[in-house]
């Protein structure tokens, strides 16, 4: 008797080995989509590094320093920018509404040029270099961060500021329908901080408009933030909208909103506690020892002078 | 097995899931680029979470006139305490790594962390006289320091309040429910005196 077998599997069907042998990875990512939304991972708000354009920069070898660069993805998904909310994670997952173009920005107060530019007009002429810093928050962590930019004082050359221009105020964005967190007063929108002239002149200071190598992600004050690394976190403005140069000290937000925890200069000094946090240790992301806290950040060779004779204790 | 036995079982089970997924996410790396601090967070955010069902046991009996809320109500208790033990923990492990010095200076200088440990050394007797026999030996007393919750509860949300840098929204929901929980005990004890105020008024009218 013969025994009929019929090979009812066409070729096309039968799995490729290379699929096959990815079985398991496939299973573990569709169990990782199945349950992110449960464990309230977003799934599309950690973007990569690729969807960001890449910069054109130079390495600035002058302010290097020799310590493990925290993660892409920590960098960008660990923030605080309370215009987007104020969990660490709300600016990562709501930042993507932000539209960034067009974008101007406008100069005004003791300047001899004073008006509106466009961004590119303020970029234009400014050949971006990277610049590792360390980036020391309020709170007690740290980050060490490979930002691109170009020194602010070359952009505040350009509008030249008249002789009464002694500090220079930076404003947000506000736009509450992109910007989530700002429908809530937390805090005084739009969010304004300030430098004195010479500390805003200082090379260290730049103004940012990427990190690794590529633009600002809008978690990260894109597309033009401030950088003075020497300063806790949030005297670094995000998504700047306004500079302003005036004769008098400005006020800024966090100083209105609690004047007795934040000062106007708002140096890393591990001497002068916060009522909240002392300031002599800090975590460093990515590590499970705390670290000392040095002064001024580890910049003190180049910016103590500019605080010489100075009461730390009280200009806090 | 009897009915509260099992549900004994279940509520013990469901205390525990806040500790799986804590202890499954650090595993996983799942607490974000700050593991330390989102833990002292979420434990911190538990025990108040427990500490404000426990002390709807009593509210929930009264109103339903049913007796398993009593029953369940040490063991809510005892968590309320477990998850305390594990914020500190947290912070004097992970986050401080014993520098006891710093821990010292903190207590001193930080308000919302005295106030933190406050809480929690009153919470230690609480859990210490939770069993049977120091409820028995305690007699009267033991509802006396037991009683003490009511100002932990004030303790913990204070801590709470201290410690946020300037969104107080959170705080606010937790205050408002200690309010409506401890303001329910007001009103029974408001209650009692009234009632007991008619009864002597009854007997003391002349037949």
């Amino acid at each position: 008797m013969l025994i009929k077998t019929k090979n009812d599997i066409a070729i096309s069907e039968i799995t490729d080995e290379s699929v096959y042998l990815k079985r398991r990875e496939f299973m573990k990512v569709s169990a990782g989509l199945a349950l992110a939304p449960l464990l309230g991972m977003p799934l599309d708000s950690q973007a990569a590094i690729n969807d960001y354009a890449k910069l054109n920069f130079s390495k600035n070898t002058k302010f290097a320093i020799d310590e493990k660069l925290t993660p892409y993805k920590d960098v960008t998904t660990y923030n605080n920018f309370y215009e987007f909310g104020t969990s660490k994670s709300d600016p990562s997952e709501e930042a993507y509404r932000l539209k960034t173009s067009p974008w101007s920005v406008s100069i005004e107060g003791e300047v001899e040029k004073p008006g509106t530019y466009t961004l590119e007009d303020i970029l234009r002429p400014h050949p971006l270099q990277e610049r590792i810093y360390r980036f020391r928050c309020v709170e007690g962590w740290s980050m060490v961060i490979p930002w691109v930019g170009f020194p602010l004082g070359d952009l505040i050359k350009r509008f030249q500021p008249t002789s009464r221009a002694r500090y220079v105020e930076f404003t947000t964005l506000e736009r509450p329908a992109e910007m989530i967190g700002q429908n809530r007063s937390i805090l005084n929108w739009p969010y304004v901080e300030g430098l004195r002239i010479d500390e805003a002149m200082h090379p260290l200071t730049i103004m940012a408009v990427g990190l690794y190598g590529r633009a600002l992600p809008n978690q990260n004050g894109a597309p033009m933030r401030l950088v003075v690394p020497w300063k806790y976190g949030f005297k670094n403005s995000k998504s700047i909208v306004k500079i302003r140069f005036i004769e008098k000290q400005p006020v800024s937000t966090w100083m209105q909103a609690v004047p007795s925890e934040y000062g106007f200069y708002s140096n890393v000094n591990p001497q002068v506690a916060h009522p909240r946090w002392s300031q002599q240790r800090e975590r460093r992301i990515g590590e499970f020892l705390k670290r000392k806290t040095l002064m001024f950040n580890g910049y003190s060779d180049q910016v103590a002078q500019l605080y010489s004779g100075m009461d730390l204790r009280k200009y806090f | 097995m009897k009915k509260i036995v099992w549900l004994k079982v279940f509520v013990f089970a469901a205390c525990l899931t806040p500790l799986l997924y804590l202890s499954w996410a650090l595993l996983q790396d799942a607490l974000g680029a700050n593991p330390i601090e989102e833990l002292t967070r979420r434990s911190g955010e538990w025990t108040l979470r427990f500490l404000m069902i426990t002390l709807c046991m009593t509210p929930v009996q009264k109103l339903f006139k049913q007796s398993w809320p009593i029953k369940l109500r040490r063991m809510l208790g005892l968590f309320t305490f477990f998850y305390a033990s594990l914020h500190l923990l947290t912070y004097v492990w992970l986050d401080q790594f014993f520098a006891w010095g710093d821990i010292l200076r903190d207590i001193i200088k930080r308000p919302f962390i005295l106030v933190g440990m406050l809480a929690f050394l009153l919470l230690v007797p609480l859990a210490i006289t939770s069993n049977q026999r120091m409820m028995r030996k305690l007699g009267r007393y033991w509802k006396r320091l037991h009683q003490l919750v009511y100002l932990i509860g004030g303790l913990g949300v204070l801590h709470f309040f201290w410690l946020v840098k300037k969104d107080l929204t959170m705080p606010t929901v937790y205050l408002l429910i200690l309010v409506v929980l401890l303001g329910f005990r007001m009103i029974l004890v408001w209650q009692r005196r009234l009632s007991y105020r008619r009864k002597s008024a009854v007997v003391q009218s002349p037949v």
